[in-house]
Order: C-alpha cells, then sequence, then structure tokens
C-alpha cells in the first residue's frame, strides 16, 4: 500500500487562502475536497471521515480568517483510475479549486483529468508499505524497479538500510542491533545476518555484490504481462 | 609497488606504520592545515584527511590533501559514498590522482542525519565495498565502471578500508573484513581499539581467512582527553567499546591529569596490538589534539619514522 499523511492544516489552507487572494473570483471560492478511497483511505490520511474532518477544521479556519471560502467534499472509489473520475465531474465544474486527498499519483491524475481546476494536495505521500497495526505503518518498498530481496533473506537494505549499502552491515550497528541513525531503527543488514543465518545462506552475504543499476527510462510505464497487443507496446520500468 | 606512496613502502619493507588523521578546516583558511601538516611531519607515515566528518561541511579532502603534499606530508585522502555518486566518485578519484595523492580510504561516511545538513539528499549510490573494487579497477584496469575504454595515465592508488572489529554482529564482522580485501583492499585501518583482547579474538579470525596477509591491519587507536569524552565515545558512539578496567582509571585521574592518563593508557595499547600477529601499524585518530600526536608516538617508541 501506499502510505500517506495529511500536511499540517495551517499549510494547507495557506494554499488555499493564497489562491483565493490571487484569483478572487465570485464572493466564495468553492474548494471541492476529494477523497480517495484506495490506499489514503486504508492508510486513514484521505478517505472519507478523514476530508469530512478536515473540511470542518478548514471551514472553521477559514471563518476565523474571514477568508470567503466554502468547502464541500465528494471520495471517489480511487482516484488514480480514470473511470471513477468521471463519476465527479458535476462537481467539480461547480468548483473553483481541488483539495486532493490521495496520493501524489492520484492527486496528479486528478489534476490531469481536471486540467483547468488548480489540484492542491492536502497529503504528503510517504512510502510503499505493511500495516503493522491500526495506524501503524512501516516502509517496506522504495520501488528499485531491479528488487534483491531473493539475495537479502526478503528484505531490503536499500530501503530498511539507512545507507542503501548492497554489501552491509557498515560499521555502524549499536550492540542492540539498531542503526547509528537513532530513533531505534534496526539494523537491516543486522536482520538479514540472522535469517540467512538461520536460512544455512550465509555464504550469499559474503559475494561481493556489484552496485545498482539505477537506470531510469523517464516516467516509469508497466504494461503487464498479457496486454501487451492491447496497447500496442511492451515495457516496464 | 601499486602506488608507491610512503605509507606503501613503509608497510612493504616491513616496517611498524603509523598514521594519524587531520580535520580539514571549517571554511578557506589554509593556515590551520600548514600548522597540523608542521605537527605531523616526520612524526607519522602518513595523514588521514577526513571527508565532512561527522556529515558537517568543511573543506573538501581532496583539497585539503593537496594542501598537506605541498607541506611535505603525505595524505591518505578519505572518500565517503555519502555525498557523490559513481561519476562524481570516479571524477574526483582521477583527479586526486593527478594531484598526486596516492593513498585513499574508502568508507561509507557518517550519516547525514547527524550532521549539519540533515535535509541533504542522501547518495550512497555505491557502498563502501564497491568504492573499493571500484578503485581497483581503475588502477588496475584504467576503467571506469561499465566501460571498456581505458583512461589516460596511470591511476596509482593505495587503497584503503574501515574495519570495525567491535560493533553488531561481531561473528560476521572478520568475514565482512575479508570480503573487503577480496575486493581490493591494500589497507585496513580499524575503529578504536580499547578492548584489546576482544580486538585479538578478532584478529585470530582475520588470519583465520588469510586476509591479514593481502591487506595490512592498522590498528586504530583515540587518546582519551576525560572519563567524560570516554563515557560519551561507549554510550553514543557505535561500535566503540571500553572496558570498565579503562573507565576506572580515567574516572580516577585528577581533572588535570586526565589527558596525561589518557595518553599513557594508548601507549600500552599500541605496545599491546602491536604485539598481535598481523597487526602492521597504528591509526591515531587524535582530531584537533594533533599537537599530542607527536607525545603519542614518541611514547610508544616508534621515533624516529623510517625515512
Amino acid at each position: 500500500m501506499i502510505t500517506a499523511a495529511q500536511k499540517p492544516r495551517e499549510e494547507i489552507f495557506a494554499m488555499i487562502r493564497s489562491y483565493r487572494e490571487a484569483q478572487r473570483p465570485r464572493d466564495f471560492l468553492q474548494c471541492l475536497t476529494v477523497g480517495c478511497g484506495g490506499c489514503a483511505s486504508i492508510c486513514m490520511a484521505g478517505g472519507q471521515r478523514e476530508i469530512l474532518g478536515l473540511n470542518e477544521q478548514l471551514t472553521e479556519m477559514a471563518r476565523s480568517a474571514k477568508v470567503p471560502v466554502r468547502f464541500s467534499s465528494v471520495t471517489v472509489e480511487r482516484q488514480c483510475n480514470p473511470q471513477f473520475l468521471e463519476d465527479i465531474e458535476d462537481m467539480v465544474r461547480d468548483s473553483d479549486c481541488l483539495l486532493s486527498c490521495a496520493c501524489g499519483a492520484g492527486a496528479q491524475h486528478l489534476g490531469d483529468r481536471y486540467a483547468d481546476k488548480p489540484v492542491f494536495p492536502a497529503l504528503n505521500t510517504l512510502f510503499l508499505g505493511v500495516d503493522v497495526d491500526t495506524g501503524l505503518y512501516e516502509e517496506r518498498c522504495r520501488a528499485c524497479k531491479s528488487c534483491v530481496l531473493g539475495q537479502t533473506a526478503g528484505i531490503c537494505p536499500l530501503t530498511r538500510c539507512s545507507k542503501g549499502v548492497l554489501n552491509g552491515p557498515c560499521g555502524g550497528t549499536r550492540a542492540d542491533g539498531t542503526c547509528e541513525v537513532g530513533n531505534g531503527i534496526p539494523c537491516a543488514w543486522s536482520s538479514i545476518y540472522e535469517r540467512m543465518k538461520n536460512q544455512g545462506r550465509l555464504a550469499e552475504i559474503l559475494e561481493i555484490k556489484p552496485p545498482m543499476d539505477w537506470r531510469e527510462k523517464g516516467q516509469g510505464v508497466l504494461v503487464q504481462a498479457g496486454f501487451e497487443a492491447r496497447y500496442g507496446r511492451a515495457g516496464r520500468g | 609497488m601499486k602506488s608507491g606512496s610512503n605509507l606503501e613502502k613503509t608497510l612493504q619493507a616491513g616496517h611498524f606504520a603509523v598514521t594519524a588523521e587531520l580535520g580539514p578546516p571549517r571554511g578557506t583558511d589554509p593556515a590551520p592545515v600548514e600548522k597540523k601538516a608542521k605537527l605531523l611531519r616526520g612524526v607519522v607515515d602518513a595523514v588521514n584527511v577526513t571527508d565532512n566528518q561527522s556529515a558537517v561541511v568543511h573543506m573538501s579532502s581532496i583539497a585539503c590533501a593537496a594542501l598537506l603534499l605541498r607541506h611535505g606530508v603525505e595524505p591518505v585522502m578519505q572518500m565517503t559514498c555519502r555525498d557523490r555518486n559513481r561519476i562524481a566518485i570516479q571524477s574526483d578519484i582521477l583527479g586526486a590522482s593527478a594531484l598526486g595523492i596516492r593513498n585513499i580510504l574508502c568508507i561509507s561516511g557518517d550519516h547525514h542525519s547527524l550532521g549539519d545538513q540533515p535535509g541533504a539528499k542522501k547518495v550512497y549510490d555505491i557502498d563502501s565495498t564497491q568504492l573499493v573494487a571500484l578503485a581497483r579497477r581503475l588502477r588496475d584496469e584504467k576503467l571506469v565502471l561499465a566501460s571498456q575504454d581505458e583512461v589516460c595515465g596511470e591511476v596509482p592508488l593505495f587503497i584503503g578500508t574501515a574495519a570495525n572489529p567491535f560493533a553488531s554482529p561481531y561473528e560476521l564482522r572478520a568475514q565482512l573484513f575479508a570480503k573487503k580485501v577480496r575486493a581490493g583492499a591494500d589497507f585496513a585501518q580499524t575503529q578504536c581499539v580499547f578492548d584489546v583482547a576482544m580486538f585479538a579474538d578478532w584478529m585470530e579470525k582475520v588470519r583465520s581467512l588469510g586476509a591479514h596477509t593481502a591487506c595490512r591491519i592498522l590498528a586504530g587507536i583515540i587518546p582519551l582527553k576525560s572519563f567524560r569524552m570516554a563515557r560519551y565515545m561507549v554510550e553514543n558512539v557505535p561500535g566503540i567499546v571500553i572496558p570498565d578496567s579503562i573507565l576506572t582509571r580515567m574516572e580516577a585521574a585528577p581533572k588535570e591529569k586526565a589527558a596525561a592518563e589518557g595518553i599513557q593508557i594508548c601507549s600500552e595499547i599500541i605496545r599491546q596490538v602491536k604485539q598481535i600477529e598481523g597487526v602492521a601499524g597504528i591509526h591515531i585518530m587524535a582530531i584537533e589534539w594533533e599537537h599530542r600526536v607527536p607525545e603519542i608516538v614518541e611514547k610508544a617508541g616508534l621515533l624516529p619514522r623510517p625515512a
């Protein structure tokens, strides 16, 4: 899942306010807060419940700051899918700007579909992670396009080692198995070592791993296997 | 001879080598570099120049190493993986080599979140083992990564690595060191030794892997200035182990005699590690205490240095 967290309310309000002051549209600026029922909802950052609370707070801030803005809301199933964005066309038409409560991909997708409306992000997109517990998420993947988990006992050193080393651990592992960076972050390579040892695969981490291939080919595109004919191209990355 | 550096020659000749460390200034004034160079010249075989130590912005290690050369002191240029991608690293190695820098120490570097630029974008494009391998490829094959086009000129490097015998997981540390030796390390400088027994145990494992013959090991030495410093290091620096016997001595020393006690302890440690088979020298890390290095080397009976 993509995890995200709400920006500070003051930052969100400041974006809306400065747009209102620059534009001076009708008496009231109509802002449509668009929630997302996908990942942003699962991690409790931008689902229906969160955006109702957010709108309430923003309305109160607008009132006390005497900034004429009205907030309405709608939650789509996923902002990263074009069909779901069609459903809100009428509401978007009646609004002056959009406040997206999706991840960065969803917010951009909303902006691409309704390119004449300014889109402001209400969330900061954080990482690809897992649910540790309700309201607690941990990063697991950096989407490096070149997965090394097979060599590292299923623990990603690029994500979970502070220095992203492939030939770890570095010399900064503390006696309690945490990273020199602090905050109690576990040393990924200590975990890799323990797990490889238990799996009888220690020799594998003593091989010298070459540098990663970070090659980027512009914006990432994925044509999933089996869909090549449909889109007239293959490819990923 | 791989590099012809003074450090390499000293080790090659079988002398017990001594290196020290110098932190570049936080600014442009070359005077402190000259002053420290004068203190260390003739007292040690080479001087490490740190690369933005503690992830705090300083004069670059290449520039400072070049200044040291002007003052007749041989530098060991430290290069971290923290701030440069593979393009910058290789370009800097070529530039350093052209400036006459012969020794390079390949390290991952203190994480930037611990320094004065916590908002920096981290690099760590390659790791320290890969940096060692990259330096060897440049020297032996005159090739940069992913290329078969030789670079012009020679790249005579004596390639160093750091080793930490005292960091968790302990049982893996000798093998990790051996891996860096396989990658191409010619010499190593270890994390500072206070627990000689623990260090001797690591050395025994290193010897059993045969890693001490391909790579010359310099034991890290830090003179303690005070009990407070000792306690701070134990509590905050990963991979520093100070036995209670040393902590007790530092605590018992009167304030005005603490530094002398620290130097006494370190000269004892030097004499002990010198007896361990496979230890080829020492590396004294006395940042901002460079003026005490001659005394430390003298007390350890390591003066004069071989010409």
